[in-house]
């Protein structure tokens, strides 16, 4: 079942790079990052490729495959046909480094931006106590793997230099989703993600989640409900009044701003 | 709350790797002190990290890889920890025990007895920092059957516990400011004397050096499966921790004692290695042999008989009783359940694709499947086209952790480096001659943390006279690291590894013998040869081939560790078979093995080491003494079937 793949790959650095073919014969069950190994391997062995688990679990070999952000690990060739070609390129949305490598430092930043879990005290027995179905939202969210597709793909960002330091993206709105909807949580970062992350700069075109590797429905289940969230702090004139004079109220109840 | 954006001391960094100089810059190398620098961030690394910036360190953690990415990302099942939500009844005394028998009693026992002690409390301390474990019925923290473990005992988050670990901790590490160096491999460490000095590196990015000058050097590398052809273990994994602290003068113990986890995928061959999580069988999967025999039963060592089901209707029931029944064989120690099925594969009833039959669709319904095992489902759909929770799995052995690794001081982790700390995967002794499973990510928590005090207070304790490092052994590490450029002629690294790992696979696999240990020291010379002479095209920046030539450096130590190891340990115990040496034998039972790199630096020295001495109120868990617990000759017949 072997074939010789028509592979193209890119290849270059900040200053400037074109696509070369690599036709390389792979073989029957194989994915993309295998070829691009044995490319590796046999043709180019300074090619470079970020990759780790090469099982969809730690989001490294994030690159786009025929124009489509996907996991290399996870893209088999047994979705194409056997005399198409294949043609690798890096994520658009974040400087190359060389190669299929790039720069994704963009993701760290705007982590370090995030204020993080802020529980109280454990319970009497030294346990905590939650209930699955409630934990279950934020268990959805935790499943991103940081492969940083959905960053790339946001056309919020994409081909949008401008936006970056305004706009945290998809990951980090999940993140924020996660945290609000966390059980125990004690802070309140809905200003936050409306304010310093560009919460309102997402007009829900749901690209992120098309192309999550992990399924999450970014859209319908962060950011939707995120920016309900935001929307009642910001527009409720009770709990407006209430966080001005100090009275709790129901969404606020111990919670503090940050 | 506040938290500190960044504690990044000098402005100029790289955002993400932390690389002070610009790609385009010429020459020129980086330098920066720390009191306590931690190469690896997977649990063990960030771990270590947090605990020595708590208690006061100038902390830095250096990676290879992205932060997030580390192996540990990759685990699945959950973490070991007798926090008794479960099980009332189980407690540290109990865990302890199962550790101790699970690695057939050649454990260092103070490192079981710490971690089966600590680790509910570092669970908990994950909570507290935001991670998100599936819940009980009370909504405490569930927990989850395991082979080898009595009770119910393993934390999880469906089957990507090691993901919600790595993340929990580096937004932790995130959110107390610790300075991250990502992308940027640890050639070397300085020493000053008999003390650590500092460690030496390469940025991936820009192929440009780097000197940290640090008193405290904490190595978390994890594993070295990568010298295996088949194994369920990343690029990372060529044993840079366990060769670095050689180089250092310290010692390695355990190395014979590699784990084949019992079910990794065969097909395709791509995926060849990849794992199968453990938690199919403890949710209520069966192993079947091509005549469609649930074959476990035929394979019950003596020494786990009386608490192992000896029918169906009992093994069955158990998942439901675990009070009046005894638990399957499938949940006997991964090290038993492996060599049943390579004897089963061996004896011509193995599946198509050279593996045997792992069935859960038959037992549980497709929405428990799902629920329970969602990155399973996942796995097999996307890479295999094989439906869980409609047919049966195609699985066989594949490696999967090292026991051994740099031998330490039980209580803090030092090696015998002064200022060499090891934790995680790659030390050795907590785990003896085979890992339990959910024990790793709990030793990561428990040691992590007590190495990062313990190295803290070491570099504080030094007040302002630190060991220097040499300018002498700055130069020749950059020799060192260069010197794959300066050759001409040779092989590319690719082929060498290759070699290796297919010849590592069949001399010094899961069922080892003499002569073929014999060949394989042979082949490794031949290897050493070859690499001396390897070659790399292009440049410093982002060189994937001259990245692993400076790893097959590392893998190449390793492996001869363990193939020499293998070769000296004349019995059969937990993670080492030997064909000609069937049976466990009551005087290996009672020392380790330890190797040293030799005086001239190009190969491996190796002696005994008489076990440490447990006891007495410990020795009382174990009904027969603790020297000679497995000796009951029915293990070898039954388990050679
Ligand atoms: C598929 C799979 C599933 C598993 N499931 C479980 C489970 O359910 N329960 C359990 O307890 N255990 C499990 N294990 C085992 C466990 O995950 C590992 O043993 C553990 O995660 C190792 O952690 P660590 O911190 O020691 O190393 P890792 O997480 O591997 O981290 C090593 C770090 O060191 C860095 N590094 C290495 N060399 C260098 C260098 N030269 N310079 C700089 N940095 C370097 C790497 O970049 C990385 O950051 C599993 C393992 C696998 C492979």
């Amino acid at each position: 079942m072997a074939y010789t793949l028509k592979l193209k790959i890119w290849r270059g650095d900040k200053s400037g790079g074109e696509i070369k073919d690599y036709p390389v014969e792979v073989s029957e069950g194989e994915v993309v990052l295998d070829a691009i190994h044995r490319v590796q391997g046999t043709q180019a062995g300074d090619l470079a490729v970020r990759w780790n688990c090469k099982a969809g679990k730690c989001g490294s070999c994030s690159a786009e495959i025929n124009g489509k952000p996907r996991l290399m690990c996870m893209c088999r060739l047994s979705d194409f046909a056997e005399d198409e070609t294949i043609t690798v390129t890096p994520m658009r949305s974040f400087p190359v480094i060389r190669d299929l490598v790039t720069d994704v430092s963009f993701n760290y930043e705007k982590a370090k931006e995030l204020p993080s879990f802020s529980p109280p005290p454990r319970d009497g027995d030294n346990k905590r106590r939650m209930a699955q179905i409630d934990v279950e939202r934020g268990q959805e969210f935790r499943k991103c793997i940081e492969c940083f597709l959905c960053q790339n793909t946001c056309h919020v960002v994409r081909d949008h230099e401008e936006n970056k330091p305004a706009f945290a993206g998809p990951r980090f709105f999940l993140r924020y989703a996660e945290l609000d909807m966390h059980p125990l949580d004690t802070n309140d970062r809905r200003n936050l993600a409306q304010e310093q992350a560009g919460l309102g700069m997402c007009n829900i075109t749901k690209c992120c989640t098309e192309v999550c590797p992990e399924g999450i429905k970014i859209t319908d289940n962060a950011i939707i409900p995120m920016k309900e969230r935001v929307a009642d702090v910001k527009f409720d004139p009770l709990v407006w009044l209430g966080a001005k004079i100090g009275l709790r109220t129901k969404d606020n109840d111990g919670r503090t701003e940050v | 709350m506040s938290v500190s954006a960044s504690s990044t001391t000098d402005g100029d960094r790289h955002p993400m790797t932390g690389n002070q100089l610009d790609g385009n810059a010429e020459g020129g190398m980086e330098r920066h002190t720390y009191d306590v620098v931690v190469i690896g961030a997977g649990g063990a690394g960030l771990r270590a990290a947090i605990a020595a910036h708590e208690s006061g360190a100038k902390t830095a953690i250096v990676c290879k890889s992205l932060l997030g990415k580390a192996h540990t990302v990759m685990a699945e099942g959950g973490i070991a920890a007798s926090m008794g939500n479960v099980y009332p009844d189980d407690n540290w005394e109990v865990h302890f025990r199962d550790t101790m028998r699970g690695g057939k009693m050649l454990n260092n026992w103070r490192m079981a007895q710490l971690h089966a002690q600590e680790a509910p409390e570092r669970v908990m301390e994950l909570e507290d920092w935001g991670a998100l474990f599936d819940r009980t019925e009370d909504g405490l923290i569930s927990q989850r059957d395991f082979g080898g473990h009595k009770y119910a005992r393993l934390a999880h988050v469906g089957d990507r516990t090691g993901l919600e670990m790595i993340r929990t901790l580096q937004q932790r590490a995130v959110a107390l400011g610790i300075d991250v160096f990502m992308e940027c491999t640890i050639t070397d460490v300085f020493k000053d004397g008999g003390r650590i000095a500092g460690a030496f590196g390469y940025w991936r990015e820009s192929g440009r050096f780097v000197v940290f000058d640090a008193p405290s050097v904490i190595l978390a590398t994890g594993g070295i499966g990568k010298s295996f052809k088949v194994t369920s273990n990343s690029w990372e994994y060529t044993g840079d921790g366990h060769a670095l602290a050689m180089r250092a003068g310290a010692s390695l113990i355990n190395m014979e004692f590699v784990q084949f986890h019992p079910t990794g995928m065969v097909w395709p061959p791509s995926v060849k290695g990849l794992l199968v999580t453990e938690s199919v069988r403890g949710d209520g999967g069966i192993l079947k042999n091509s005549d469609g025999e649930r074959f476990m039963f035929d394979y019950i060592p003596e020494f786990f008989r009386a608490e192992t089901a000896d029918t169906v209707e009992e093994a069955d029931a158990w998942y439901e009783d675990k009070k009046n029944n005894r638990r399957p064989p499938e949940l006997l120690p991964r090290d038993e359940v492996a060599r049943a099925i390579n004897s089963e594969i061996k004896a011509g009833r193995g599946t198509p694709h050279g593996g045997v039959y792992l069935d859960i669709a038959s037992r549980r319904t497709p929405e428990f499947i799902r629920k329970r095992l969602p990155s399973m489902y996942h796995q097999f759909k996307e890479l295999a086209d094989v439906d869980i929770t409609s047919e049966p799995m195609e699985i066989g052995p594949t490696c999967h952790y090292v026991m051994g690794g740099v031998e330490v001081d039980a209580d803090t982790q030092e090696s015998a480096v002064v200022g060499l700390y090891a934790v995680g995967e790659c030390s050795g002794g907590m785990h003896g001659s085979n890992r339990l499973g959910g024990n790793s990510l709990g030793d990561l928590l428990v040691f992590g943390k007590r190495a990062g005090e313990a190295a803290t207070a070491y570099a504080a304790s030094l007040g302002a006279a630190r060991p220097q490092v040499d300018e002498a052994d700055v130069k020749a590490a950059q020799a060192s690291a260069l010197a794959p450029f300066e050759v001409e002629g040779g092989e590319n690294p690719y082929t060498i590894q290759s070699d290796l790992q297919q010849s590592m696979n069949d001399l010094v696999g899961i069922i080892r013998t003499r002569s073929e240990l014999e060949e394989s020291l042979r082949e490794i010379e031949a290897f050493k040869t070859r690499a001396s002479t390897m070659v790399v095209e292009g440049h410093r920046q982002y060189n994937p081939g001259w990245h692993l030539a400076l790893d097959l450096r590392n893998m190449l130590i390793v492996s001869e560790c363990i193939a020499k190891a293998a070769l000296a340990r004349e019995e059969s115990r937990g993670g080492h078979t030997r064909d000609d040496f069937p049976g466990p034998n009551a005087e290996w039972g009672t020392k380790n093995l330890v190797v040293n790199l030799n005086a001239a630096g190009t190969g491996v020295d190796l002696h005994e080491k008489p076990l440490p001495v447990m006891p007495d109120e410990l020795k009382k868990y174990f009904e027969t003494p603790a020297a000679a617990p497995v000796v009951e000759p029915a293990e070898t017949s039954e388990g050679d079937k």
